[in-house]
């Protein structure tokens, strides 16, 4: 019975080597930095709890998102306000649980390295870990390109950009379905554009407007902080650009857990992924 | 830690260091001196990479007039409560002088007259607080550059310290007092200023009167307010806790230029 089918090789696995000694290190030294930058940057956030847009901004000028607490009675109550909108968000922003008690305090304990407010303390670890942060940007990024990983690996083929072939992907991942086989060997279309717009995108933005909060780098490039609008500008920009990243490291640990926890997990710590071929999907 | 929080956290997408720091262990861990050293390594790497690239000279930006903030937010001590520095405040700071010493050739005083009368520079320029919030300012004042080289400082200067009129922290040992300290790059630049007005008008009490110090390319608590002393010093080991300023002894950077 000759079919198309009868080729076809029964099914196997096979183990590829997908990512490279470089990519895990700095992979991991990223997850650290993140996590490490998120909690003290809630910290040093905590300090002045409002955000601005232009040059300056100062407890008497118009904020276009705050985190505060107001009296409420007897109690207090959490209110997060964003442009003309107000929420009561208490135990969680603006009025949280320390030691029992309903605390005023932006963001809790649980987000803040250290739990409790020193400003001094986060901006010590903030600063130490936005160096090591940099450096690993840096060596994965020459890494990038001289070892043609982003062009190899990252890089979408012309046949990848199409809206039909994107739509397509977009329906399999909302199905949860996941490339098998051939299709296994590489990074889907979504996924080397959303990994490109991080890497390019989001990560060098909140470099250069952490960079622009500096008066000492301000004094270096003065047009920097010029691009976004001025210093209170960009101070928004980095919480904003750090939320966006918040919301990427979600939707990527979710697809990590949904597309076989143990394989991804596997190759980002010895660099195998398996690959099955021929099996029902 | 609760199993649920655990649980919830690696559910949003904490990772593996998160939940291997945990809450405590992190407190735990921010707090070992070990851990505070490396830390402050990064102070030095800034410090040193800033100074490369704006060299000594480069300016901070001054802005025009139309950016000046509406209210310029006062922080820290708005009215200092020495018995001292309010009776010179209720003489207008006529008796007030500004003491120059330390490692310098001719130790001198200035009072406010003196200074006022002195060449003043004027600049618009951006306040950045250590907390994240701006407020832009007009400050006009003698370049301490030209105070420094009339008193002229002795080979072995290389801080200059400026002592404060305000408590801002009471202790039963003075260590409360404010203090600030910069380097001889810091103190020679074209606008660090010793400022004796604001916005066009004599510095008020609230932001510093009679005289402040403006450091434009560092962070707000380097910007000393209610000045009374000058001081030349080889090293700031001496000095209350050593860290070369008040909110550098409680943790804060000493080189505030991030």
């Amino acid at each position: 019975m000759a079919t198309p089918d009868a080729t076809a090789a029964p099914p196997h696995r096979t183990k590829i080597y997908r990512h490279s000694l470089l990519v895990r290190l700095s992979h991991w030294a990223n997850v650290l930095c993140m996590v490490i930058l998120l909690f003290s940057g809630l910290q040093i956030f905590n300090a002045h709890p409002a955000l601005y847009w232009g040059q300056y901004g100062a407890d008497n000028d118009p904020s276009v998102m705050s985190i505060g607490a107001v009296q409420d009675g007897d109690a207090i109550r959490g209110v997060t306000t964003v442009g003309g909108l107000s929420v009561t968000t208490t135990g969680v922003l603006g009025v949280s649980t320390l030691d029992g008690e309903p605390t005023p305090r932006a963001f809790p304990a649980w987000l803040t390295i250290p739990s409790y407010q020193d400003l001094a303390t986060g901006r010590r670890w903030h600063f130490f870990f936005a160096w090591f942060f940099v450096i690993n940007g840096l060596i994965y990024m020459a890494y990038g390109f001289f070892a043609r990983h982003f062009r190899r690996d990252l890089l979408p083929s012309r046949a990848e950009l199409t809206p039909a072939h994107i739509g397509q992907e977009i329906v399999d991942h909302a199905r949860l379905r996941f490339p098998k086989g051939e299709q296994a060997r590489h990074y889907n279309a979504l996924q080397k554009l959303t990994y490109l717009a991080v890497l390019f995108g989001l990560l060098p933005l909140m470099i250069i407007t952490g960079l622009c909060m500096s008066p000492g780098f301000d004094a270096f490039a003065p047009w920097l902080p010029e691009l976004f609008g001025g210093r209170q500008s960009a101070r928004l920009l980095h919480f904003v650009t750090a939320t966006g990243l918040v919301l990427f490291v979600v939707v990527h640990v979710a697809m990590v857990l949904a597309s076989g926890v143990f394989n991804n997990m596997r190759s980002m710590i010895t660099g195998y992924y398996v690959i099955h071929f021929g099996e029902k999907p | 830690m609760s199993r649920l929080i655990t649980r919830r956290r690696f559910l949003i997408g904490s990772t593996l260091a998160a939940s291997a720091l945990g809450l405590s262990g992190c407190d735990a861990l921010v707090q070992d001196d070990r851990v505070k050293s490396v830390l402050k390594i990064a102070e030095g790497f800034t410090m040193k990479t800033q100074r490369l690239l704006i060299g000594d000279n480069a300016l901070a930006r001054e802005f025009s007039e139309s950016d000046i903030s509406p209210v310029f937010r006062a922080n820290g001590t708005s009215m200092p409560d020495n018995p001292q520095y309010i009776d010179l405040m209720n003489k207008q700071f006529s008796p007030w002088k500004l003491e120059v010493g330390g490692l310098v050739e001719k130790p001198m005083q200035f009072s406010l007259a003196d200074l006022k009368s002195l060449p003043a520079r004027t600049q618009i320029t951006r306040h950045d607080c250590v907390e994240g919030w701006s407020a832009i300012g007009k400050w006009t004042g003698v370049p301490l550059g030209l105070l420094l080289h009339s008193v002229g400082l002795k080979p072995e200067a290389r801080y200059i310290v400026f002592h404060c009129a305000d408590e801002f922290e009471k202790t039963l040992d003075g260590s409360g007092w404010y203090y600030e300290s910069i380097d001889l790059v810091d103190a020679f630049h074209a606008q660090t200023i010793l400022a004796h007005s604001m916005n066009g008008k004599d510095l008020e009490v609230a932001h510093g009167a009679p005289l402040r110090l403006r450091v434009e390319r560092q962070l707000g608590y380097k910007q000393a307010k209610y000045l009374m002393k000058i001081e030349a010093v080889a090293d700031l080991g001496g000095l209350y806790g050593g860290g070369g300023g008040f909110w550098e002894d409680r943790g804060y950077e000493w080189y505030a230029g991030i």
